[in-house]
């Protein structure tokens, strides 16, 4: 099997970076960790497809022995959608966790006061226009606190 | 024409889950669909599993392309006892849920995803348990852990988020380790499916089969929580809501254990180059149940207490697989089965404990046993199946894996025997401990304020809640799908031995190399 060294040492460089910025504190260079890992993981697939080839259709008078492999293309493409579904999650969890980080306990009286009116519950699940008006609310709310308290609410980094 | 049933199992709980996400605004109709879609499972993997035991393994090739270009789905009879012991649990685990939403008016799962997800779970464990290629097998672990993620971190409380930030980061690393595992092994040998892998991973150097071997190992035994990769498992699954913790101790552990007894029979047989480990998998088992068993030794809540306990059974499977012998693989499938349902039904019996006792700490519960005796037999019952003691069904197990442990001899073995004997007595400790405080001590006297050296020195739940005592209701339907569980559980006494006999067709044919790849790429060969 024959690789192209550029490849492997990008592949080497990003499983490296990505193991460095997975193991931080910040959820968000997690995140980043996790991406990085993630697309080395993709390169080592497509370094294991073996030299690069004409496009893998037959027809008739085509060069078989030419042919790109396509099946670790297909086995990408769908680490790839993987890795987009679980970064949406992420990204969601990591919103969600700065937000109790600035709020507190304020933060989770805000979704239980939704749950306890049952049809705000459900507007809120259609449109998030009034989950963010409620956030921007709560913030304005704590940025008062916080000039009286001495930044009691900032958030640590 | 019983192929057909194959991809069904999967396709019921995908449909299901569609259609429960297109009816979330209709909350009364949703539960229908998902048990509906559920019980539809239970069914067809009963016959299947009846099919594969009567007339040998399924095999299809989906959309029919030839193996190994195609897709294989292939249904053994270790596949089809956990196809069908899965769709059992996640019936009986949903029903509990469906009446705690019903009493609770959805507090516990407050928005309308719960039950599509929850479809979407049994999908992934159902693709995960039905399938004969590597990569797909990767692609249910994903559809699994995915619902998992959402259902950890359902209401999004703080203490769920910092949960599930935790979960979600471990299981990313474990699906990398496997993804690169999957790729290399690709790179090695130019093909994923299992079949074929059978037959190309034997002809590696075994070196490289034992580079191979590992890779997938890790990514397997983070999943199945085996120590040193247990860690996160105690802190993750307590936060969850009580369903949801059941079905996660239940069935998403055993599915890294599932792998892992693939990956020990069929990929790397202990007489390929580089495939026997039995000595660092035996070390493994043994590490993980008593480091596990040790930290359930110390804990006050109980569902804290329940997790390491899971952890550390674990690791009797995990012997049983590294025994690698006719009588250990037979212990191991019949274990697996019965740690699952009795698991699963002691957290549900935990979350019932939850609303009667308002707390799951027992150094705060007292008096259930008066003011909740139906709860405490639900407890008082798996509770004692778990410690081993006789006549129940995990008594038998470990006898099982016991003896074939002895069967094999060697001072390592008889080392981690005494282990497994040790966890198993401490495992009775805790959990009679529990018993004697939050059923057997009286009211009056925590009142009177009780002290005892025996739990004064645990370590409380960090994220416990304060009891607020506000869901003194334990819906008839909750205690009634806990009594089936229980009921279960001792079903797998009685039947233990139609039980043991299934065990070992299905331990001689999981160890029969040449048969499944016969079945699935037409000659011995693979070529």
């Amino acid at each position: 099997m024959s690789a192209s060294l550029p490849l492997i040492l990008l592949m080497a460089v990003l499983y490296a970076s990505g193991t460095y910025v997975l193991l931080e504190r910040s959820l968000t260079r997690v995140l980043i960790g996790f991406l990085l890992l993630g697309n080395a993981t993709n390169l080592l697939i497509l370094i294991m497809s073996g030299r690069a080839g004409t496009p893998p259709i037959w027809h008739d008078g085509g060069d078989e022995a030419g042919f790109a492999d396509p099946l670790p293309q297909a086995l990408i493409l769908t680490a790839i959608v993987i890795t987009f579904g679980v970064t949406a999650f992420l990204l969601a969890l990591i919103y969600r966790s700065w937000w109790l980080a600035r709020l507190g306990d304020q933060g989770d009286a805000l979704v239980l006061e939704h749950e306890e009116d049952q049809k705000l519950a459900e507007e809120i699940f259609t449109s998030t226009s009034e989950d963010d008006d409620a956030i921007h609310d709560v913030l304005e709310a704590s940025e008062d606190e916080g000039e009286a308290t001495e930044d009691a609410h900032e958030v640590h980094p | 024409m019983m192929r057909v049933l194959v991809p069904l199992v999967v396709l019921l709980p995908l449909l299901g889950a569609g259609l429960a996400l297109m009816l979330g605004r209709m909350r009364r109709v949703q539960p229908v669909v998902s048990i509906g879609a559920l019980s539809a499972t239970t069914a067809v993997s009963s016959v299947l599993l009846w099919h594969v035991d009567t007339y040998g393994a399924v095999v299809i090739q989906v959309g029919g392309w030839e193996a190994p270009w195609g897709i294989t789905l292939f249904v053994d009879r270790f596949a089809a006892i956990m196809l069908l012991v899965s769709a059992v649990i996640l019936l009986g685990v949903l029903v509990y849920a469906v009446g705690q939403g019903i009493a609770d008016g959805n507090r516990e799962t407050p928005v309308t995803i719960f039950h599509p997800t929850y479809l979407m779970l049994a999908t992934g464990l159902m693709v995960a348990f039905s399938t004969g290629d590597l990569f797909n097998l990767y692609v249910g672990f994903e559809i699994l852990l995915g619902s998992s993620y959402v259902l950890l971190t359902l209401g999004g409380t703080g203490a769920r988020i910092r949960a599930g930030v935790t979960y979600v980061v471990m299981s990313l690393v474990s699906s990398v380790f496997f993804l690169s595992a999957i790729a290399m092994i690709y790179g090695a040998t130019g093909t994923v499916n299992m079949a074929q892998l059978a037959v190309r991973l034997g002809e590696l150097p075994a070196h490289t089969a034992l580079l191979l071997h590992v890779m997938l190992l890790l990514g397997f035994a983070i999943k199945a929580a085996l120590f040193p990769m247990s860690f996160w498992l105690p802190d993750s699954y307590p936060t969850a809501p009580a369903p949801v913790t059941a079905v996660f101790a239940g069935l998403l552990t055993k599915v890294g254990v599932y792998a892992i007894v693939r990956t020990e029979t069929l990929l790397f047989p202990n007489s390929a180059p580089g495939g026997n480990l039995t000595m660092p998998l035996m070390w493994v088992a043994l590490a993980t149940m008593v480091v596990g068993i040790l930290g359930a030794a110390v804990q006050a809540d109980i569902k804290r207490l329940l997790s390491f306990t899971l952890v550390s059974h674990i690791g009797y499977m995990i012997f049983g697989v590294a025994l690698g012998t006719q009588l250990g693989l037979n212990s191991t499938v019949y274990y697996v089965v019965h740690h699952i349902t009795v698991q699963t039904t002691l957290f549900l019996a935990v979350g019932l404990v939850e609303r009667v006792g308002g707390t799951t700490s027992i150094s705060r519960l007292s008096g259930l046993l008066k003011r909740a005796p139906l709860v405490a037999v639900l407890f008082f019952i798996p509770a004692l199946n778990l410690g081993g003691i006789p006549p129940f069904s995990g008594f038998l197990g470990k006898a099982g894996l016991l003896v074939a442990g002895a069967q094999v001899g060697g001072w390592e073995v008889w080392v981690v025997i005494g282990g497994a004997v040790a966890t198993s007595l401490l495992t009775l400790y805790a959990l009679m401990r529990v018993w004697n405080m939050a059923f057997w001590r009286s009211r009056a006297e925590v009142e009177a304020g009780y002290r005892s050296r025996y739990i004064d020195t645990l370590v409380e739940n960090p994220d416990a809640e304060l009891p607020d005592g506000t869901q003194a209701t334990t819906p008839r339907l909750m205690v009634a799908a806990t009594a089936g569980l229980v009921v279960l559980t001792l079903a797998l006494t009685v039947a233990a031995g139609p039980l043991f006999a299934l065990g070992d067709r299905t331990a001689v044919e999981i160890a029969d190399h040449d048969a499944v790849v016969t079945a699935v790429v037409g000659d011995a060969h693979g070529e």
